[in-house]
């Protein structure tokens, strides 16, 4: 499965990564495409279009597309594959399967997942956005901001305030069209990596949404929630795991070729005593990310060890990008070589999905520190 | 910063460059960021204020004024929190000026230098190639004599003002077979014939300075164009190597600075869990550490600055400066970005920019490897053989 994603990668999307990056988005073929493939559910049952393989064929996916040599259109896909739908399959109803899991797997519908606001990214617990209740309906007031995918999104898995409970009490999780009226798509984000996925601000302007719309038990959403940021942070650490792989790998290559006083740079022992480094603390964060996939993939949810994974393979990732933009030397300051791309790119990981400090304090209270 | 170093002359200096940059450069920072370039408006501006010939004698239209001074100037323009703005301008004065003056005869001083003190014309120095980067011993472009001229041939590569100067500073070989022992330094006018300016580089950062590939085809320079004498540029490079790193000390240090100010005063506002971010331990001692490590720096670049300016031998302190504050800016930088989560990502912050601007700093002017490789045999760790 990895050799037939790896050709699909290289045909289908590396050549056309520098395009979407100026363009600021990936085209919604595309995504139609790698439905078409089996792509998008690979881990989920065969009962809802998924190829019904496990947890380690998304590892092998995300790793794999990495190597598109961006990390914009990859984390664009992993929310569709692991953040936006796995809720739905662990927590709908088979309406909800029927109306927004299906379509996703199938590529036909574009997911997002709406947890950040404005003024709450890190504190998950304290956001606003509020449902209430209207006779058989919710309408819901409020925004969400950072949502990748979601200028062009289908729906948006949200996690709303469904009562006057305070803090983490009072959450729900919904299911929500975006075409619905109420809702704007108020910008679209200017990032400085991570160009080819296109990323929005939404305002929630009285959006009527009906009870089938809940997904799950009203109240349980900070549980819910919770539960999605392990496997989005899994996920996540994957990415990293292959970004810094194919960042690595363009650094060996380059040094091997270029001359600097009559001879390779790798052949400078300063400079092959870091691609050695670079290759270790790669191997370190990709074995401490399968381990915890092997834990997840057997139904556990290992969230000290998914937390530890996501904090070392973040910052791996954008170390190795750094040293390997250094072993370019000036040319990897020039927009025409990848390099600065995967530089830009990585350094997202340690902030979106949690920072690297709300790793740590979620790793010091599960070792009650 | 109160330093001994600083007279209250030169802080009085400061305020008024302080002035100028609040006024005349920040409000056009993110124009000329997308413009790629800053208008050529600026140098004449910059000129006319004096800015442009500090260092250099009151004969020619400069100051007459000590390097402290000059690197006054240095830092608060770098502290407008553009890389890019800060190399346009330092590179025209700061960088390719300083060999006219230094090795230029008289002729050539009314004719170059003096011009570009009133930013009248823009100047850019010509080393690098694309296939010679950090060994300047191995560049391929030649300077062959031709009568009472110099044909010169090659290409130079990452030269900043590369796309407007009206003359470059190139270093040449007019003896291939002596390795560094066979460079000259050339003053070349863009509008010869066979200048070509091959390409304008798109860069991660430092947007707001133009750069370029220079391609020069039987480029027909006068043998009066020579600087100093023949043979010996690659002494007067390396010499002038010595005020340009610690023009990339003094410019990381600015940047950093910039980037912790705006790092503390986000944490002050930015609210989350029900307190500012700057009541997180975590996060303060973070802050804390990224103003350690810029004094650092800082200090290692002034008692740079102080012994180069005493005219001393201060290679080791120079290199050592660049090498620790190219560093050090990247470090504080891509904190000061965490610090600012999310919207660290975002274009409208100005963070995102100064993480940019500062991840050159590690590279032009000497990477840190070739700053290593030189003190590797400036402490006698290596013994000269």
């Amino acid at each position: 499965m990895r050799k037939v994603i790896r050709k699909f990668v290289a045909n289908e999307v590396a050549p056309y990564v520098e395009e979407w990056e100026e363009k600021g988005e990936f085209p919604r073929e595309i995504v139609k495409r790698m439905g078409e493939l089996g792509f998008l559910g690979l881990r989920y049952p065969e009962e809802v279009g998924g190829q019904g393989g496990d947890y380690f064929s998304v590892i092998v996916l995300a790793e794999e597309m990495a190597r598109c040599g961006a990390g914009g259109f990859p984390m664009a896909i992993a929310v569709q594959t692991d953040m936006a739908t796995p809720p739905i399959l662990e927590f709908g109803t088979p309406d909800q399967i029927e109306r927004f899991l299906k379509p996703a797997i199938r590529g036909e519908k574009l997911a997002a997942i709406g947890i950040t606001e404005p003024n709450h990214g890190s504190d998950v617990a304290s956001i606003q956005t509020r449902a209430v209740r209207d006779g058989d309906d919710w309408v819901i007031n409020g925004s969400k901001t950072f949502i990748t995918n979601g200028p062009r999104a289908d729906f948006i898995t949200m996690v709303v305030r469904t009562s006057d409970k305070p803090g983490y009490e009072g959450l729900s999780l919904f299911l929500v069209e975006l075409d619905r009226p109420g809702v704007t798509i108020s910008r679209k984000l200017d990032k400085v990596g991570m160009r080819s996925s296109d990323t929005a601000e939404i305002v929630f302007d009285h959006v009527r949404v009906p009870q089938e719309n809940l997904l799950g038990e009203e109240g349980k959403g900070f549980y819910q929630i919770m539960w999605q940021l392990q496997g989005e942070r899994l996920i996540g650490a994957a990415g990293a795991v292959g970004m810094a792989q194919y960042a690595y790998e363009l650094a060996r290559d380059y040094a091997k070729e270029r001359k600097a006083f009559h001879r390779p740079l790798s052949q400078f022992q300063v400079v092959a005593h870091l691609l050695a480094e670079m290759a270790t603390e790669i191997e370190a964060a990709r074995h401490l990310t399968y381990a915890a996939a092997y834990r997840f993939a057997r139904g556990e949810v290992p969230t000290k060890e998914i937390s530890m994974a996501k904090l070392v393979a973040a910052q791996v990732a954008h170390w190795v990008a750094d040293r390997a933009l250094q072993i370019f030397g000036g040319y990897g300051y020039m927009m025409e070589y990848p390099i600065q791309r995967i530089w830009r790119d990585t350094r997202l990981y340690r902030i979106g999905g949690g920072t690297d400090e709300i790793m740590k304090e979620i790793i010091a209270k599960q070792m009650n520190i | 910063m109160s330093h001994w170093i600083f007279t209250e002359e030169h802080q009085m200096f400061r305020k008024s460059v302080q002035k100028f940059v609040e006024k005349e450069i920040l409000p056009h920072v993110e124009e000329w960021e997308q413009a790629g370039e800053v208008p050529r408006q600026l140098f004449r501006r910059c000129g006319e204020l004096g800015y442009l010939g500090l260092k250099f004698p009151k004969e020619y239209g400069g100051a007459g004024a000590d390097l402290v001074t000059e690197a006054v100037f240095i830092e608060e323009l770098s502290k407008c929190g553009s890389g890019g703005v800060a190399a346009a301008i330092g590179a025209h004065a700061n960088i390719a000026m300083t060999p006219v003056w230094k090795y230029g005869n008289e002729q050539q001083k009314r004719k170059y230098l003096e011009p570009a003190i009133r930013g009248e014309m823009i100047t850019a120095l010509g080393i690098t190639e694309p296939n010679a980067g950090s060994d300047v011993a191995a560049i391929a472009t030649t300077a062959r004599r031709e009568g009472d001229h110099y044909i010169l041939n090659g290409s130079k590569m990452f030269i900043t003002n590369g796309v407007h100067a009206d003359y470059v500073c190139v270093a040449a070989k007019t003896d291939p077979s002596r390795g560094h022992r066979g460079i000259s330094l050339f003053i070349v006018e863009s509008k010869w014939p066979g200048f070509r300016v091959g390409k304008s580089l798109r860069k991660l950062g430092w947007r707001s300075s133009d750069t370029a590939e220079l391609v020069f085809e039987d480029v027909r320079v006068p043998a009066e164009n020579l600087l100093g004498e023949e043979n010996q540029g690659f002494y007067y490079i390396m010499k002038n190597f010595q005020w340009e790193r610690i023009w990339l000390a003094l410019s990381s240090v600015a940047l950093a600075e910039k980037a912790l100010e705006d790092a503390i005063r986000y944490s002050q506002e930015r609210t989350q869990f029900g307190r500012t971010l700057s009541q997180f331990q975590a996060l303060r001692h973070k802050m804390v550490d990224m103003a350690v490590d810029l004094e650092k720096a800082r200090h290692l670049t002034y008692y740079a600055l102080y012994k180069y300016a005493q005219g001393e031998d201060a290679v080791i302190e120079t290199t050592m400066a660049k090498a620790y504050a190219g560093e050090m800016v990247s470090r504080v930088t891509d904190m000061a970005l965490q610090i600012h989560g999310g919207n660290g990502y975002m274009m409208e912050y100005p963070v995102q920019r100064y993480w940019r601007d500062a991840r050159i700093q590690s590279i032009g002017g000497g990477t840190t490897q070739i700053m290593n490789e030189i003190l590797v045999k400036r402490l006698g760790i290596v013994e000269n053989q």
